[in-house]
């Protein structure tokens, strides 16, 4: 395949003739982002914004980028919406035939293990940055960031996408080990809040999930209903 | 006497080796002064929607290659099977030759199962194929269809993405087709409702993108029933010419009249009977 391999360099389309053809229509679908993962006594709070972009357009301003794997696994998406749903449902269908050969349910290291093996495979060709958070019964919550090149960390709380650089800061401040789901919640939504206010390409509404032994809690949070943090406008 | 070919086994599927020469050619074209003819792009504005009963798709008619209109009245709203249509924007052969082979494949994947084909199941196969083509395969697609769990809508971008959401626009018009959308969507609409809402944001695209234009062709897809509406809308009729440049006979007066008979000779004839059986 070494003919196919020597045309990746050429991305631009033969014809010079482009105006019919605006350029974010040309342009990749990318989950521009900011995903958020925490780990709590119990389980994970898993957030991440709803926008979707096509260079300037937003092509879907109500995306669900918590994704769910298995029953009680699930990975935030950000990067290529193409590859990482691509590798997403490559990984969910690898995790529920090993669920079923194991006759258990699989753990979050298995599942963070196997976005690894196909995001540092192909790390050339992808650009995926994925959080995989989840409950299993031997260790309980845990979150596992695989960024772009298929590092694997796990970590007790992370943020990942565009958006993610904006909060660092507050993420170092107002991060606690030990804290409660509430407190968990209200973080991630406080964080993504102000993430979606600075980065261009993050927005829409806040989507939560919290994972747990019990099950899975998801809920939505409007952009009229977001927390209000005194800001500078 | 050994032989030096190697024996490859046959290798499927769209071979990409021409896009280098078409580079270098292209290159050499500049230098001269002249540029490529460019694959025929459906410039295009389609959408779709989901109301109360089923879905309503939606696509103009005009078929662009480079700034001219290189068929006035094609089809976008392509076959996939009974309960489900795909309208098709980006490169034309892309969007036609994609939707064809999912279609076979999916009343191949039909008659194993025994069952009525599911959207999800369309979206499944259009994405994956389009995803191994790593967006090289320039089709851009608003999927719809109504199974047993109801009416579904997808939009697929050629990267292979997909988004499953209850209205959607892809196309260069698609930005004029989101705004009506935007403004006037209401979920649970009744189908008259939802035709003229899909019927207006068409127009949209096509009166205000120069890549869509002639007519609006409708697809509406119930439990059971499908109306393949084409024309739905002739929105740009041509016009009739209110004069004509013709002569009328004696205009020219004529002075003389020469007649000079052609002789033809046959020289051979000779009949052969086609095998038509």
């Amino acid at each position: 395949m070494a003919a196919v391999a020597s045309m990746f360099p050429m991305q631009q389309r033969v014809s010079a003739q482009n105006d019919l053809i605006p350029e974010w229509m040309r342009e990749e679908v990318s989950t521009g982002t900011t995903i958020m993962a925490v780990e709590y006594d119990g389980g994970v709070v898993i957030g991440a914004d709803s926008r979707t972009t096509t260079g300037a357009y937003i092509a879907n301003r109500v995306t669900d980028k918590l994704t769910p794997i298995h029953e009680r696994i699930f990975c935030c998406r950000s990067g290529s919406a193409a590859d990482t749903q691509a590798i997403a449902e490559v990984v969910a269908y690898q995790l529920g035939f090993h669920s079923i050969e194991l006759d258990e349910p699989p753990l979050v290291e298995t599942a963070a293990h196997l976005f690894k093996a196909s995001c540092y495979r192909y790390r050339e060709e992808l650009t995926a940055g994925i959080l995989v958070a989840g409950w299993d019964r031997r260790r309980g919550g845990q979150v596992y960031c695989v960024p772009i090149g298929g590092m694997l960390v796990r970590q007790p709380v992370s943020v990942g996408g565009s958006g993610s650089t904006y909060i660092y800061g507050f993420m170092d401040s107002n991060y606690k080990p030990n804290m409660t789901k509430e407190q968990c919640l209200e973080l991630t939504a406080s964080a993504l809040t102000l993430a979606m206010e600075r980065d261009g390409s993050s927005g829409g509404v806040v989507r939560l999930a919290s994972i747990s032994e019990s099950g899975v809690e998801r809920r939505v949070i409007l952009g009229n209903q977001l927390p209000k943090i005194v800001s500078t406008h | 006497m050994a032989t030096l070919t190697v024996n490859r086994p046959p290798q499927g599927g769209f071979c990409f080796e021409n896009c280098k020469r078409n580079g270098l050619i292209e290159g050499e074209a500049n230098k001269v002064g002249c540029s490529l003819p460019s694959a025929r792009k459906t410039g295009t504005t389609i959408c779709g929607v989901v109301f109360k009963d089923g879905i309503v798709l939606g696509a103009d008619t005009r078929a662009t290659e480079g700034m001219i209109v290189a068929d006035k009245n094609c089809s976008k709203i392509h076959y996939i099977s009974p309960n489900i249509y795909c309208c098709g924007a980006g490169t034309a052969a892309d969007t036609e030759m994609t939707t064809q082979i999912i279609s076979s494949n999916l009343e191949l994947h039909a008659l194993s199962t025994g069952r009525l084909p599911r959207v999800a199941t369309a979206n499944r196969m259009l994405k994956q194929m389009l995803f191994r083509y790593q967006g090289y395969i320039g089709a851009a697609l608003v999927l719809g269809g109504v199974d047993c769990n109801g009416p579904h809508l997808y939009s697929i971008y050629p990267h292979g993405s997909t988004d499953k959401l209850p209205y959607v626009t892809m196309g260069s018009g698609s930005l004029a087709a989101m705004a009506v959308f935007e403004d006037r969507y209401k979920p649970d609409m009744e189908e008259e409702e939802a035709k003229g809402l899909v019927r207006d944001a068409i127009a949209a695209g096509i009166f205000n993108d120069l890549g869509s234009g002639s007519n609006i062709d409708l697809c509406v897809i119930t439990k059971g029933k499908v109306d393949y509406l084409r024309p739905h809308d002739e929105a740009n009729k041509k016009g009739v010419r209110t004069g004509d440049y013709k002569y009328k006979r004696g205009t020219t007066g004529v002075l003389t009249k020469v007649v000079t008979p052609l002789h033809l000779e046959v020289v051979e004839e000779n009949i052969q009977t086609m095998d038509t059986s």
